[in-house]
């Protein structure tokens, strides 16, 4: 059999390999750049791809255009240097999950997934294990960012193949800011408290999702949560959100509110861009997708909008340090794949800097990648508004920090239990210290031993 | 009389006569119960099937990815101090009783002013039941624009009139979002309850008007005595139905709200959904849908009464 072969010997010569990689992520993220260093003596990976292999693959609609069709021109590319017919059905971000717990309890559909956060991670037997190629890929590309390895990563075993994040940074109206005598957004969160308060004075309100807005409601809280030190759990998985960090947090946010365009408590995913593009709101926490979308447009108005947007990363709270969630996406190959290894051979290949880095290029940076030495590339530096949004994945956490991801932390997020917290205490309806209580009360549900 | 020879063996005659050989074709029963079999298939397969297995998804422990283990009534005792999940059976009786009294309320209006002799009548007919023909997500979303915190189309024109000062905010205050999504929801299912009434109303005799008339009833004499009751049987099943889709509606509330502001729109239905698929815990999800067959069962025990009250139709009395 060609492909229980080719998986004995890949295994054999990926020992070592795996090994390394151990070392790496014991030493932690901030050395990962280091393993790189020793990549140049690693042997080229070798799958062998199943005779007559076709691939299905799940993939997540586009969020800007030239990622489709970046992420389709790489895919050909594939299908004519393999022979492997690759089939891609395009769903909403947010109907993936749904489809790949489908996936994952009939056991049958696609060969691949791109799921999102902890997909991997509650169904980790159902996934074939990825260890070689992520080994492979991180030696070769200066390492893995920690989030990324703990999103790809379970009892030592890599389940998913982590392939990006749609980074978040704070996106805002120079003019605007400097209108309210700003010359550049400051980086720590008193100094945007300051900045949000004078351009709201000004007229220029600014807009954060609180509604139940899977991604960008999520994101922007949990980035808050984390910069005052809360977190939903310790290392052991004891609840700790109902903490004078998290109070602080959300006394924070309860501020910020009164700068907020009316309405935030209903903002699902898209109200945020559409009211930064139509200018009712200044500052607002997205991906890079508003400024595209301003950019690529045929309207003149847009395009001098898009010259009058700034992105900054979030801003760094007591805790000193860079502190945030993004969306996170990762491969997942099934193990009901009749093709794993055509499966991996496709990962591989989009991961390669000669896909991933013209991909990453055609999108202008949405997604951002999780393998360090993907930080040269030159779309980062292309424009200086890409910028930031090179940093997303070096400086984010994972969802149900501290704590491991699995089960408790998707049905956490998937309840928006940390949104409904942030929500409440915003508006006014419960005080911060019963926010807090009571978010404490809903994950302690999920969390229960 | 036909009669079957190809077996008889005459050198081994019997002692007693053979009991009657059982013929399929002959019984009566047995014919009834095949000829039941395709749609008691479906019933099973599709109905009770799916049914059965909620009700065990809802005593076991089960997530997506992990076959569950039994474990008795522990989701229930889990949403009994759900804060969340009594919030959500709060909402579902609120849009379950304020939405289907005003679709009854207007419905029956509409139908009453649709039977009456209107030029271009059919017309009117076919445009009354563009709302009901519409893909339930696309009206979602026409409505998710009017309600928009800051492009809606309702409160630019106040504006624009001098009567309100600020935009509404629809969707963001719990109030008002409880409100709006129940006048999307009234709005979407008039015309289901008017174009079936009216077919009621085209079932009463005139010659009943006739005779009040000449007895010199007033027009709410004749709606009360004469309308009214013919109608009562339709009203029933009208409003069952009409119940059980607001009590189990989901495209709605998913696209306007997905349950915000602050759980203020989270009906069980999208509670349901929202903990067993994003969130993973297909057990506690199935549980909660299962804490909805009561009511809706008592919708139907409601419906099925009130059809049994066919004398009313003939003017008799219970």
């Amino acid at each position: 059999m060609v492909s229980k072969f080719g998986e004995f010997t890949r295994r054999d010569v990926l020992k070592a390999t795996a090994a390394v990689a151990a070392l790496g992520a014991g030493l932690g993220g901030a050395g990962l750049g280091n393993v790189g260093i020793a990549a140049a003596q690693q042997p080229e990976l070798k799958i062998e791809p199943e005779k007559g292999a076709e691939l299905r693959i799940l993939r997540w609609k586009k969020f800007v255009q030239g990622d489709e069709d970046g992420w389709n021109a790489n895919t050909q590319k594939f299908t004519e240097k393999t022979g492997i017919k690759v089939r891609i059905d395009s769903e909403s971000w947010e109907d993936i999950r749904p489809k790949a717990a489908v996936a994952a309890n009939v056991g049958s559909g696609p060969d691949i997934i791109f799921g999102w956060f902890d997909d991997p991670h509650q169904y980790p037997d159902k996934l074939v294990d990825l260890t070689d190629l992520a080994t492979y890929l991180g030696n070769k590309y200066g390492g893995w960012y920690e989030a990324a390895q703990r999103y790809g990563m379970r009892d030592g075993r890599w389940i998913g193949l982590p392939v990006g994040a749609a980074g978040a940074c704070i996106v805002y109206r120079k003019s605007w800011l400097n209108e309210a005598g700003f010359e550049t957004m400051p980086r720590d969160t008193d100094g945007f408290l300051k900045a949000c308060q004078a351009m709201a004075k000004k007229g220029h309100p600014s807009g954060f999702a609180l509604g139940n807005a899977v991604g960008d409601g999520n994101t922007w809280t949990h980035s808050m949560l984390w910069a005052f030190g809360g977190r939903m759990v310790d290392e052991q998985g004891n609840v700790t959100i109902n903490s004078p960090e998290t109070v602080r947090a959300l006394e924070y946010v309860a501020e910020l509110y009164k700068t907020f365009a009316p309405g935030t408590l209903s903002w699902l995913d898209p109200n945020n861009n559409k009211a930064f593009l139509a200018g009712e709101i200044g500052v607002t926490a997205n991906g890079i997708s508003v400024y595209y979308s301003a950019k690529t447009s045929q309207d003149p108005a847009m395009q001098a909008l898009a010259k009058d947007i700034e992105h900054v990363n979030f801003p760094i709270g007591p805790v000193g340090k860079p502190s945030e969630l993004h969306l996170f996406t990762q491969g997942m190959v099934f193990k009901h794949s009749k093709y794993p290894n055509a499966a991996k051979e496709y990962l591989r290949f989009m991961m390669e800097k000669e896909q991933y880095e013209p991909w990453q290029q055609a999108a202008i940076g949405y997604i951002t990648h999780p393998l360090a030495a993907y930080e040269n590339n030159p779309i980062w530096t292309a424009d200086p508004k890409h910028t930031p949004y090179r940093d997303t994945v070096k400086n984010m956490l994972w969802n149900g920090y501290a704590g491991k991801l699995g089960a408790a932390s998707a049905g956490v997020m998937a309840d928006y239990v940390v949104v409904n917290m942030f929500a409440e205490a915003a508006s006014g309806q419960q005080t911060p210290k019963e926010a807090a209580a009571r978010a404490e009360r809903r994950a302690a549900r999920y969390y229960k031993v | 009389m036909f009669v079957d020879t190809k077996h008889h063996r005459p050198a081994k005659p019997r002692a007693a006569p053979a009991p009657p050989r059982f013929r399929l074709g002959e019984s009566r029963a047995a014919m009834g119960l095949l000829f039941m079999l395709p749609a008691a298939s479906i019933l099973l397969l599709f109905l009770a099937y799916p049914l059965g297995l909620g009700v065990w998804l809802g005593m076991t422990d089960t997530r997506v990815g992990r076959i569950g283990h039994y474990i008795g009534i522990e989701n229930y005792e889990m949403l009994w101090m759900d804060s969340v999940f009594w919030t959500s059976v709060f909402n579902t009786f609120l849009y379950t009783v304020v939405a289907s009294i005003a679709k009854f309320a207007l419905g029956l209006y509409l139908a009453l002013l649709l039977n009456r002799h209107l030029p271009f009548k059919a017309f009117l007919r076919a445009i009354v039941l563009l709302p009901w023909i519409v893909p339930t997500a696309l009206s979602a979303i026409a409505f998710w624009w009017i309600y928009d915190s800051q492009f809606s189309i309702v409160s630019w024109s106040l504006q624009r009139l001098g009567l309100i000062d600020n935009y509404i905010n629809f969707l963001g205050d719990p109030a008002w979002a409880r409100a709006s999504v129940i006048i999307a929801n009234v709005w979407r299912g008039i015309p289901f309850v008017a174009i079936t009434l009216l077919a009621g109303l085209q079932t009463i005799p005139p010659s009943l008007y006739e005779a009040a008339t000449i007895d010199g009833a007033t027009p709410w004499q004749r709606f009360r005595y004469v309308t009214f009751p013919m109608l009562t049987p339709i009203i029933a099943v009208v409003m069952t139905f009409s119940v059980l889709f607001t009590f189990t509606d989901f495209q709605l509330i998913y696209v306007l709200t997905r349950g915000g502001p602050l759980n203020a729109t989270h009906l069980m239905a999208t509670l349901s959904f929202q903990r067993a698929i994003p969130g993973g815990n297909l057990g506690e999800g199935a549980a909660i849908a299962v804490t909805m067959i009561p009511f809706l069962l008592s919708a139907i025990l409601f419906s099925y009464f009130g059809l049994q009250r066919r004398r009313w139709q003939h003017g008799g009395t219970d």
